[in-house]
């Protein structure tokens, strides 16, 4: 899109602001731009954050990398992988590297997914 | 193993990877210097400047000035990032040495795109690849330079791209203490998807604010980018209005986020005229906030001098509005990845301006009414209207798909060149899933819905007995994944050169590069050619011009050149002259206070040069009269015998003759003729006799009968040493 420079028509509704007053306006403004931004994150996740929470779980980046890739191919993503891992760990009553590395190397994952199924029905 | 560094030692980069494994950073979190409001150094008394170094490397001019070295207030940033990290810690030891206080690591080219961690050390390309074990070496390397200098240094790389949260965690976990964050920087000039990059963001900013880290965010890109830099002055203001905006909704507090703000123009244009107004426009509207100043990078070419200038106004705008962190950039980046000391010449740009504006707010303030004023206002109002139009085109993504950001037009002007991404498009799309009701992350430093269970409502992390943030000997450490591609590779095959050998470096060890000028009387496209010849005959490989620039189109081309030495110096085959020990000008005013010291001074035979032995004498250049010496000049021409004759009637201790004329070894011929001649009259060993002249040096003069001879280059200080030293010895002698 070309426009020309017509600020001398739009700035009329500021001029009458002070300076104190346009500052609110533009802080105002930019806060309202950020809050649906902020939104979408707080209800969304992504293979990265679930990898970064993994790593914080005491995963390697490759066991890491392996565990969401597996979460996401299994549509347990929006779970939360280091939930996966935790809940396993729980259910088979083993360490949690122990269950992140079996999800990592293809196990549990029925059982994990019959257990987020049943849950969701309850 | 505990190493501590000896300033006459080479840092020991070997020693400096092992036992990574266990290796722990000392602190987390950024650390601002102190900044003393008043502080006395030498003869002068500064207001913003912060503690001095224990050790470290002064100004030039420091030497006229007892040897101060006044430290700004601000933080001095110092970009590094050769392709080799074990390279680089050099570097970083060198900039530190000089002043700065923040080492910013850049990314390997690519890197954005990696989705996942990089491990190892593989090369990187006008970067270093980010990786664990590049982060832990870095940091453990800079402990010890930062002892060496005393004061604490700041590490700093990007969490950017598809990988920003995990690259935050390591952060985190590795001790990092800054870094830069900026969705939107993914999503303009990146293409990473937009939706992904402000997920991920929030994440990574929760990190961050968590470790402590001063994050930096990604406005100024938008100056390098635009076709017309100093148009994009309103949307500078949005886009950091966004971030910051953004950040402070994940948690982040005001005192860690830093405007990344650059001068938008350079001379010819009237920079400060321009840049002025948008600096005050922006301290205004951002007040509390922190400014990071980045030098000019847009208008640099290959003119080291001119982008020192530009750099130079760049301060001066730091000086007059505020920097929290002054940036530097280095004057070589617009002709090659920047050179080791091109990064110390950067700092001590940034240094010597700084601390030569000192106090400049106390004595010139900004006028706020008239043009600034209104130009400030102006910039505000269109900034505003930008906000109220992404507002209304119904918010930011679809703002960034109608290409509002990066337009060459001054908004409201719009000259449709603006970058436009779409929500679903890019690297990364559809990638971000929504979480569910009973989502959960078992870790600290997460954002967002959370469903805790019973036994986390403590810390998210108790249900796994402590996340790595908490626990950090939970860390996993990988070492290396490529046996070939690393660091312990590259330091075995160019180990000779950081040890036993001497060969040229700019970037990587062993390099060989030289950089050549050279001024030739030749019209530019000649004079380019006759430069490459030259180079061939001086058997530089590779050379190439990296710098050309006409004096005039018809006179001559000055042209600077890199190439290669095929060869490298054993140190142990060199022969090194005596060292030279001058004594202070103190001492030497001392010493001549408690005795006078009269000498006589001639060119002599038939010799009309007299610059050299002025030079010598005269307290305008710097000469030994300065230091309290009573030198009788009798000029040029003069004979011998003459010379003798007016130190005998003076009572001189000592007879300075210059002889530039070789002639016939007429010069040779002179200094016997004064030697003996002395001895004839009877005062040869009450009198020194010393000689001066291009062509002359010391082993010359002695085996002529003199008591010293002085070459080119000669300086006051050097022969006042020798007088003084010598007729001490004599006084010794009786």
């Amino acid at each position: 899109m070309a426009r020309t420079d017509d600020f001398a028509a739009r700035r009329k509704e500021l001029a009458g602001l002070s300076d104190e007053q346009l500052k609110e306006r533009f802080w105002q403004l930019a806060r309202e731009v950020a809050e649906p931004l902020l939104e979408l994150a707080k209800t969304h996740t992504s293979p990265s954050i679930e990898r970064s929470v993994l790593l914080r779980m005491g995963f390697s980046s490759l066991e890491s990398q392996a565990i969401a890739a597996k979460c996401l191919e299994h549509g347990l993503l929006g779970k939360g992988a280091g939930h996966v891992v935790w809940r396993i760990s729980r259910l088979k009553g083993i360490p949690l590297r122990e269950a992140g590395l079996g999800l990592a190397g293809d196990k549990y994952w029925d059982e994990a997914k019959a257990w987020f199924a049943g849950r969701q029905r309850e | 193993m505990k190493i501590k560094l000896d300033p006459q030692q080479k840092l020991d980069v070997e020693k400096v990877l092992e036992g990574l494994e266990s290796y722990r950073p000392r602190r987390k979190g950024w650390t601002w210097r102190k900044r003393l409001p008043e502080q006395e150094l030498g003869a002068f008394t500064y207001s913003q400047t912060s503690p001095s170094l224990a050790e470290g490397g002064s100004l030039p001019a420091a030497k006229y000035f007892g040897g101060i070295d006044p430290q700004p207030e601000c933080t001095i940033t110092s970009e590094i990032a050769s392709g080799r990290f074990e390279d680089d810690l050099r570097r970083m030891r060198m900039a530190a040495w000089h002043g700065a206080d923040h080492i910013m690591v850049i990314r390997t080219a690519g890197q954005s795109h990696f989705d996942g961690l990089i491990e190892g050390t593989p090369e990187g390309v006008g970067g270093v690849p980010i990786s664990r074990k590049q982060i832990r070496a870095t940091r453990k390397a800079l402990d010890l330079i930062e002892d060496e200098v005393g004061r604490p240094i700041n590490l700093h790389s990007y969490v950017s791209g598809v990988a920003g949260p995990e690259v935050a965690v390591l952060f985190a976990e590795e001790g990092v203490n800054g870094a830069h964050q900026d969705p939107q920087y993914n999503v303009l000039y990146r293409n990473v998807n937009m939706v992904r990059s402000f997920v991920d963001a929030a994440e990574a900013k929760t990190l961050m604010a968590g470790a402590g880290m001063a994050q930096i965010d990604g406005a100024h890109n938008a100056n390098a980018t635009a076709r017309e830099a100093w148009k994009v002055m309103p949307e500078l203001l949005v886009q950091h209005a966004i971030n910051c905006a953004y950040s402070e909704g994940a948690g982040m507090p005001r005192e860690l986020i830093c405007l990344s703000t650059v001068p938008p123009t350079a001379p010819p244009a009237p920079a400060l005229k321009l840049d002025l107004p948008y600096a005050a426009a922006l301290r205004d509207l951002f007040a509390g906030y922190r400014m990071r100043a980045q030098m000019n990078t847009k208008y640099m070419e290959s003119d080291t001098r001119e982008v020192t200038v530009t750099h130079t106004l760049n301060v001066l705008l730091s000086r007059l509005t505020s920097a929290d962190i002054q940036s530097t950039i280095t004057p070589d980046e617009g002709r090659n990845v920047p050179w080791h000391f091109n990064s110390v010449h950067a700092v001590n740009t940034a240094k010597q301006a700084l601390v030569g504006l000192d106090g400049l707010r106390e004595m010139v303030g900004i006028k706020k009414d008239g043009y600034l004023g209104s130009k400030a206002r102006e910039l505000k109002e269109r900034a505003v209207l930008f906000l109220e139009e992404i507002l209304s085109a119904g918010g930011y993504f679809e703002a960034v798909n109608a290409g509002f950001f990066v337009d060459s037009g001054c908004y409201p002007e719009r000259n449709g060149d603006g970058i436009s991404r779409l929500p679903e498009a890019g690297v990364g799309a559809g990638s971000a899933v929504p979480r569910d009701e009973d989502y959960f992350a078992p870790v600290c430093g997460h954002f967002g819905h959370n469903n805790l269970p019973a036994e986390a409502k403590r810390k998210a992390c108790d249900g796994i007995e402590g996340c790595t943030l908490c626990r950090p000997e939970k860390i996993q450490y990988i070492d290396e994944l490529d046996e070939e591609d690393n660091a312990s590779q590259r330091l075995e095959a160019n180990r000779p050169f950081r040890r036993e050998l001497i060969k040229p470096e700019v970037e990587w060890a062993g390099d060989g590069i030289v950089q050549v000028t050279m001024f030739l009387p030749a019209e530019q496209r000649t004079a380019e050619a006759a430069a490459l010849e030259i180079a061939k005959k001086m058997n530089l490989e590779e050379a190439e011009i990296i710098h050309r620039q006409v004096m005039h189109p018809a006179e001559g081309t000055l042209l600077e050149l890199k190439g290669r030495v095929p060869f490298a110096i054993d140190p142990a085959g060199l022969v090194l002259p005596p060292e030279e020990k001058l004594l202070s000008a103190e001492e030497i005013r001392q010493d001549l206070a408690s005795e006078e010291f009269r000498l006589v001074a001639a060119t002599v035979g038939e010799d009309e040069h007299s610059v050299g032995l002025r030079e010598i004498i005269d307290i305008k250049h710097g000469g030994i009269e300065g230091l309290g010496f009573k030198p009788h000049y009798l000029g040029t021409s003069v004979p011998v015998n003459k010379v003798v004759d007016a130190a005998m009637e003076t009572g001189a201790q000592a007879i300075l003759i210059s002889t530039i004329i070789t002639h016939a070894d007429i010069h040779r011929i002179q200094m016997r003729r004064l030697h003996e001649l002395c001895v004839e009259k009877g005062i040869r060993n009450k009198v020194i006799l010393v000689c001066g002249g291009t062509q002359i040096n010391d082993e010359m003069a002695r085996e002529c009968g003199l008591d010293a001879g002085f070459g080119r280059g000669a300086k006051g200080i050097q022969v006042a040493t020798f007088l003084v030293q010598k007729r001490r010895e004599m006084a010794q002698k009786g």
